[in-house]
């Protein structure tokens, strides 16, 4: 009843091509970025801003940038938190270099600087598939990872090794640092977050995207259609390490403030985001946001039912966090393989024929 | 039917009424993940001092005390979340047992006027108060740590370590790699050779180091470890058999549940300490008495007298002792937790005071001052018995090697002022 092209009538290619071509999800898609900038910013404070939301954004950015090299392209990929470090210590060199440029061209420049790394180590893809690919990624990861540790030039030899995001503005708003208010830097990770997302399901929808599904589906017969590997490959790689730089630079400067690189870009991080985009649903960026705010979310909200709401202890608040985000992930993955943004499309296909199925 | 309605009616309005004035403490503990077995004794020691104070004294000045524990598992985003979370509750004053956190909250607690005690641990420059306004590390930090140990290394050696080898085995993150720059700097001026062991996180994988350690034969090993990582290097170093009393550990790789895994053999370790040792202390009694017997212990109760509970309860004893400082200076006992900084600032600790607490000798004399947030800075060191179970205190708390570390200290602290534009206080 709410969802059906019936009666939706088009008059232009243009129109029939759009987005999202279904009257009732379009207002939808509406509805959401009007309350997410009109709305949200004006009642958000530090505790859902630094809690929820910021994680949410930047981890749907970095889950985008993966369903686009694991999803579209099908290389598998476990480098993401050594892309995300690159991404940030790249923003950070650039912070501390030139202090009177936007935090805004530093963010992109960080995410290019990741895009050429990204090329770097998406090389062997051309020889190298499946779980091979997989490995030679894992190496990329402990590579990094190893070098912003090893080489005291990347974090500007402090004596900790970390790195410490400096106050810089956007227009003269405060966007990093600790006196960056919450709705600014909710604002800076969401404009990020929209211009990915519109640019990703664009890409997705054209021919760029056609050739990353063809070398996904077959290679070899993608390339007998005329679909160039080599080029289908490495713009997977580029595209995808751009976006995942993006959220590393958005996580180190906005998010985080601090980082040490070990244990915020260490090989966890590559697997979270990697169950983010199994979970959501691969080829789906939907299903990216789904997967992120599964992920981000939940642990939370658990956290809150059992110490807030139940007074239980911590500790085993922590476990039982464990086992349920476990137990649910398999139930998940059992029941509907293809992740949460399967179970959005079946739900749109019930709503098409409510409240009269045939 | 009348009585329940009405208990009902009372018991919701308590929930609801206005929140009754209470000092809010937030522990930000760890009680799961590779570093529990450090972090479970420690919120423990800290959640029972409080509750010792609630039970025995009613709170602090009569205003009750209110934890809320925050689980961080040691992982700095869980970190953020906790601090977040907790802030605005009226919290007064952070601990978080985590250098990595410590980082991340610096500049977050500045900017809200919090202030943050990180008792031997967290950023050592922050002892220069001058341009951390709310960070409080007394009363020891790393660097005095790290001199500590070569200024028992040199007692040992009638004051000379030239052509000495010492190998620094660590924890691969920001509070590993503290130490170095000062023991870089004292390996010039003692003229020892210093080889760098970095262990990555967790640290249950060092067989590579100390094979390295094996080869290169070093006189001594300082371990900066924490967690795991610390009974794992204590067992390589027995089955390596490198002589026990040439291993020294900071003093959080200088609890019981590091050395007993590896039984006999570990007899001889030692550690440095900055706090008293086992349970022969009158508030241990208190503790019995209001907190145990009633059942009211934290945690299982079962790590009474435990090093890093006794650290726990020396911190809980110290933000107790601010509060008291913050209540008489502005006169009011509902203090804020701007009020509780400048306690913290005007803090006093002395051997009176700790006497009066049932815990005379607990840790050294000391006061802060504007100018210096970190203490004294006297380390002491402690050995192993495994015959007995129990750290033995080998040399009273000394003072190390201040020179060296104020200008450590300075330079550290004034790159961090340039890098976010803070003017210097106290002038």
């Amino acid at each position: 009843m709410f969802y059906r092209e019936a009666g939706d009538f088009k008059t232009s290619y243009t129109a029939d091509s759009q987005t999202f071509p279904i009257k009732f999800d379009r207002y939808r898609y509406y509805a959401v970025l009007a309350v997410a900038f009109g709305i949200i910013p004006f009642i958000i404070n530090d505790y859902w801003a630094n809690a929820l939301l910021l994680p949410f954004l930047i981890y749907a950015i970095a889950a985008i940038g993966l369903n686009i090299l694991v999803g579209y392209c099908g290389q598998v990929s476990l480098g993401t938190g050594g892309f995300m470090a690159v991404g940030a210590y790249a923003c950070y060199k650039l912070m501390t270099a030139f202090p009177d440029v936007s935090m805004f061209i530093h963010v992109i420049l960080a995410g290019g600087i990741t895009a050429i790394v990204g090329v770097l180590f998406g090389l062997p893809s051309l020889r190298i598939k499946g779980f091979y690919l997989a490995v030679a990624t894992l190496a990329a990861q402990f590579f990094l990872v190893w070098l912003f540790n090893r080489v005291p030039w990347f974090y500007n030899y402090s004596a900790s090794g970390q790195i410490n995001s400096p106050e810089r503005d956007v227009f003269g708003i405060v966007i990093t640092g600790p006196n960056a208010s919450a709705w600014a830097t909710y604002l800076f990770c969401l404009i990020f977050l929209t211009l990915c997302a519109i640019l990703a399901r664009n890409l997705t929808r054209g021919t760029t995207g056609r050739k990353w599904m063809a070398i996904r589906d077959m290679d070899i017969a993608a390339e007998i259609i005329g679909v160039n590997p080599l080029k289908a490959k490495l713009t997977a790689f580029a595209v995808s390490s751009f976006f995942v730089g993006i959220a590393g630079a958005l996580f180190f400067s906005v998010y985080l403030g601090a980082v040490e690189v070990g244990e915020v870009f260490g090989i966890q991080k590559s697997f979270l985001v990697l169950f983010m985009v199994i979970i959501g649903g691969l080829g789906s960026i939907f299903g990216s946001f789904a997967g992120a705010a599964f992920l981000v979310l939940l642990p939370v909200v658990l956290k809150v039912v059992g110490v807030d709401v139940l007074g239980w202890p911590t500790d085993i608040v922590a476990h039982l966090q464990l086992v349920i985000v476990g137990a649910l992930i398999v139930m998940f993955l059992i029941l509907e393989p293809h992740g949460l943004a399967q179970l959005w499309r079946v739900a749109k296909e019930k709503l098409r024929l409510w409240p009269f199925p045939h | 039917m009348n009585k329940k309605l009405a208990t009902m009616a009372l018991s919701a309005l308590m929930v609801a009424g206005p929140a009754m004035a209470e000092l809010v403490i937030p522990d930000l503990s760890y009680r799961t993940g590779p570093y529990a077995a450090g972090g479970i004794p420690f919120s423990d020691g800290y959640n029972d001092y409080f509750t010792l104070l609630n039970e025995r004294d009613g709170g602090i000045g009569g205003e009750p005390i209110r934890v809320v524990e925050c689980e961080t598992g040691y992982n700095t985003e869980k970190g953020v979340e906790c601090y977040e979370s907790t802030k605005g509750e009226g919290a007064l004053v952070y601990q978080p047992l985590s250098t990595g956190i410590t980082y991340q909250l610096i500049p977050k607690v500045t900017a809200d006027g919090i202030p943050l005690h990180t008792m031997g641990y967290g950023r050592t420059s922050a002892a220069n108060g001058k341009v951390f306004s709310n960070v409080f590390n007394y009363p020891a930090n790393y660097w005095n740590g790290a001199s500590g140990a070569i200024n028992y290394l040199l007692s040992e050696n009638g004051g000379d370590l030239t052509g000495k080898k010492i190998a620094l085995v660590y924890h691969n993150s920001a509070y590993g790699k503290e130490p170095i720059r000062t023991l870089e700097t004292l390996a010039e001026k003692h003229g020892y050779e210093l080889t760098l062991l970095p262990v990555d996180h967790p640290g249950q994988e060092q067989k590579s180091q100390w094979l390295q350690i094996r080869r290169e034969k070093p006189d001594y090993v300082v371990m900066w470890g924490w967690g795991v990582m610390n009974q794992v290097a204590v067992q390589e170093a027995a089955n390596i058999r490198f002589p026990m009393e040439n291993f020294i550990g900071v003093w959080w790789s200088g609890a019981e549940f590091d050395v007993e895994p590896a039984g006999d053999k570990a007899t001889g370790y030692k550690a440095l300490t900055f706090t008293g040792l086992g349970d022969d202390y009158p508030v241990y009694d208190d503790l019995k008495k209001h907190v145990v017997d009633t059942g009211k212990a934290a945690g299982a109760g079962d790590q009474l007298g435990a090093v890093q509970y006794n650290r726990g309860l020396y911190a809980a004893m110290l933000a107790s002792e601010a509060i008291k400082t913050a209540q008489e200076m502005h006169g009011v006992t509902n203090i804020t937790p701007a009020m509780m900084r400048d306690g913290m600032e005007a803090l006093e600790i002395t051997n009176a005071k700790m006497d009066a607490l049932g815990m005379a000798g607990f840790g050294p004399e000391f006061s802060v001052s504007c100018e210096n947030h970190g203490g004294p800075g006297l380390v002491g060191v402690v050995q192993w018995d495994a015959s007995t179970g129990t750290w033995n205190k080998i040399q009273d708390f000394m003072p190390t090697d201040a020179e060296v570390i104020g200008t450590l200290i300075a330079e550290d602290s004034a790159a961090y002022a340039a890098e976010n534009n803070i003017e210097q206080r106290c002038e």
